[in-house]
């Protein structure tokens, strides 16, 4: 009734194939934006910000990136977190090095170098495949992490091995450092959600996303249509590599502000990427914002709930959290192997025909 | 489990009623994870001793006690996420009991105004009052733990240890790195040699370490571990036949349940002590009376007496101790973390406080002041006894070797202010 395409007409090729053909969908994205941009911003506090909404349009852009490496291309990867750290030392790097330049070009360098050392370990890929190709990549986390700690030059020679981000401004407004107000961390994420998502959207769709796919369901089929599996495999890790690496120089240039790298960004941290990709959805941008929604925020609710509203001990809501946790992903997967994102499509399909089925 | 579902009811009960001017003390715990079997008797001693003050005395000057627990898992995003969500509470001062958090709190507590203490851990150049304005590591920090090790090993030896070779175990993070500076100066003056052995986080993993130093047979081994970490290198330790009255830990690795996995054959492990131990003191009947045998322990209530459980209640007496200072200096008992601010800086312990409060010679003594947020540095030396199941002191408190730390804390103090753009006060 309220959703669908009835009465919907399109004159052009450009209206029929842009991402919400659906005029209810269309402009539900719009309120979507626009209460994002204009209204959040003037009702977040410190907590919100710094417990909900960072880390999980962080972990949307990192969710991003890996859903174009594992999702559309089908290389696995297991060294999202090492990627991460890449992109977070770059930027430190960059930010100690060149402090009279804007943060947000920083941000965008930590995302090339991090695709080209993304495209570094992505060599193994093209001889290796499935799991063999996920511990290859695990190497990559494993001694990226290893670097890091191992080499003083990467955090400037710091007593504690830490890295911690000096203050910066965009238009004068602090975003990384101590005196960051709750709207401009948040803005900058969000504008940088925006531009991942919508660059990720369009290169899927597109002729690069195309032959991703195709690598993706049959590599030899691929080939002999023409696809270069060089350039394919190659390019799909260093644009989700780029990603990751802005996500890691995110959060750590304005989420946590100091970063110790085998803590923050070790192994858990690529698995709980990659889990986020395989709840929300394998080969879907929704998919990734639902997962990292679904990671990010159930924590969260879940500790509130149990902690805050019902006062139960601490220790016991924490063992309870990993339980359901993970109950619900087991869940699931068994009911939707396909993620949150397939949920989604089933519920439009449904409400398009919905009140009469038929 | 009933106790504490009982405290916790109880404590929504308290906490529902008139609550307004509750003074509001943070405990940031880790009761699970690979931390937890060191988290849990440090929170429990905190919870106790703040329990056993709105038990025994009804609060601090008439004021109750509001105990904030958040569960962080030693991870510092939830960390993060437990400082956002207290902070609005009120919160008077926050003990992260983990160095990696307090790194990342340092910046935040300074912006909003609410004091930090890290007793015996965190970033050893807070010391510098002058610089880290919020911060306090009163009584001892991690690079006069490096000095008194040094300096143990310097008095087995007669004063002279050129050419031994000392090794240090260490958890691979800012933690484990903080004495690296220390010891390498330290090795400058008294000449001896240093190697650094990394473990990563969690730390279950050592053999390769362990290894080494079977191989290089260094004549000290010197450990920064921290949660399980400290378990394997003990048993590790043991398994080398390493002499273990050679094998010197932080304050952080010398607990009950770090030695006793390993059996007798960790007997004579040593650590370093920022505080006496054992349960032998005057409080610890009142705790009894009131909280244990009340049913409002936190926890188990077994840990009563053990070495962190003691640390932790140390910090809470420290806490309340700033407190009272605090309502002196401004004539009031509903103070605001600004206020705490001012009572941590004027601190005094001396013994007859300690013993007026029933902890007769428990901790150093030592006055907070504006320059100085570290305390003079005091620390002793303690031995695992596996026969009588306990650490014993078995040297006096003695200060670490200021003409080498001073330094080094005015240094790294000088380059975060620089770093920062802080202008030094006082």
């Amino acid at each position: 009734m309220f959703y669908r395409e009835a009465g919907d007409f399109k004159t052009s090729y450009s209206d029929d194939s842009q991402t919400f053909p659906i005029k209810f969908d269309r402009y539900r994205y719009y309120v979507v934006l626009l209460v994002a941009f204009a209204v959040v911003p003037f009702i977040i506090n410190d907590y919100w910000v710094n417990a909900v909404f960072l880390p999980f349009l962080i972990y949307a852009i990192a969710a991003i990136g890996l859903n174009i490496l594992v999702g559309y291309c089908g290389q696995v990867s297991l060294g999202t977190g090492g990627f991460m750290a890449v992109g977070a030392y770059a930027c430190y790097k960059l930010m100690t090095s060149f402090p009279e330049i804007s943060i947000i070009i920083h941000v965008i360098l930590a995302g090339g170098i991090t695709a080209g050392v993304g495209v570094l370990f992505g060599l193994p890929s093209l001889r290796i495949k499935g799991f063999y190709l996920a511990v290859a990549t695990l190497a990559a986390q494993f001694f990226l992490v290893w670097l890091f700690n191992r080499v003083p030059w990467f955090y400037n020679y710091s007593a504690s091995g830490q890295i911690s981000a000096p203050e910066r401004t965009v238009l004068g407004v602090p975003v990384t450092g101590a005196e960051t107000q709750p709207w401009a961390g948040y803005l900058i994420c969000l504008v940088f959600v925006f531009a991942c998502a919508i660059i990720a959207r369009n290169l899927t769709r597109g002729m690069a996303g195309r032959k991703w796919m195709a690598i993706r369901d049959m590599d030899i089929a691929a080939e002999i249509i023409g696809v270069n599996p060089l350039k394919a495999k190659l390019s799909a890790f260093a644009v989700s590599s780029f990603f990751i690496g802005i996500s890691g120089a995110l959060f750590f240039a304005v989420y946590l502000g100091a970063v110790e790298v085998g803590e923050v960004f070790g192994i858990t941290k690529s698995f709980l990427v990659l889990f986020m990709v395989i709840i929300g959805g394998l080969g879907s941008i929704f998919g990734s914002f639902a997962g990292a929604a679904f990671l990010v925020l159930l924590p969260v609710l879940l500790k509130n709930v149990l902690v805050g509203a019902m006062g139960w001990p601490t220790d016991l809501a924490a063992h309870l959290e990993f339980m359901i946790v993970g109950a619900l992903i087991i869940l699931f997967l068994i009911a939707e192997p396909h993620g949150l994102a397939q949920l989604w499509r089933v519920a439009k399909e449904k409400l398009r025909l919905w009140p009469f089925p038929h | 489990m009933k106790y504490k579902l009982a405290t916790a009811a109880l404590a929504a009960v308290v906490a529902a009623g008139p609550a307004m001017a509750d003074l509001a003390f943070s405990v940031l715990s880790y009761r699970t994870g690979p931390y937890a079997s060191n988290g849990i008797p440090l929170a429990d001693g905190q919870v106790d001793y703040y329990t056993l003050i709105n038990e025994r005395d009804g609060g601090i000057n008439g004021q109750k006690i509001k105990v904030v627990e958040c569960e962080t898992g030693y991870n510092t995003e939830k960390g993060v996420e437990c400082y956002e969500s207290t902070k609005g509470e009120g919160v008077l001062v926050y003990n992260p009991y983990s160095t990696g958090m307090a790194y990342q709190l340092i910046p935040k507590v300074t912006a909003d105004g609410i004091p930090l203490h890290t007793l015996g851990y965190g970033r050893t150049s807070a010391k510098n009052g002058k610089v880290f304005r919020n911060v306090f590591n009163y009584p001892a920090n991690y690079w006069d733990g490096a000095s008194h090790a040094i300096s143990h090993i310097l008095d087995v030896n007669g004063g002279d240890i050129s050419g031994k070779k000392v090794a240090l175990v260490y958890h691979n993070s800012a933690y484990g790195k903080e004495p690296i500076r220390t010891l390498e100066e330290l090795a400058k003056k008294h000449g001896y040699e240093l190697s650094l052995l990394p473990v990563d986080h969690p730390g279950q993993e050592q053999k390769s370490q362990w290894l080494q130093i079977r191989r290089e047979k260094p004549d000290y081994v010197l450990m920064w571990g921290w949660g399980v970490m400290n378990q394997v290198a003990i048993q590790e330790a043991a398994n080398i036949r390493f002499p273990m009255e050679n094998f010197i830990g932080i304050w952080w690795s010398g607990s009950e349940n770090d030695v006793k996995p390993a059996g007798d054959a960790a007997n004579g492990y040593k650590a370093l002590a920022l505080h006496n131990l054992g349960s032998d003191y005057p409080l610890y009947d009142d705790l009894q009376k009131y909280v244990v045998d009340a049913g409002k322990a936190s926890g188990a209530g077994d840990g009563v007496g053990s070495v962190l459980y003691n640390r932790g209640l140390y910090t809470a007496m420290l806490s309340v101790e700033a407190a009272k200072t605090a309502m002196e200096i401004h004539g009031t008992s509903e103070i605001t973390p600004a206020m705490m601010r001012d009572g941590m800086e004027a601190l005094v312990m001396n013994e007859e406080k300690m013993t007026a409060l029933g902890l007769p010679n428990f901790g150093p003594e030592f006055e907070v002041s504006c320059e100085n947020h570290g305390g003079n540095g005091y620390g002793a030396v303690s031995q695992w006894d596996a026969a009588a199941g306990e650490f014993k002191l078995v040297t006096e408190y003695v200060q670490s070797d200021q003409e080498v730390v001073q330094p080094l804390i005015d240094e790294d103090s000088a380059a975060f202010a620089a770093e920062n753009g802080i202008e030094s006060g006082c």
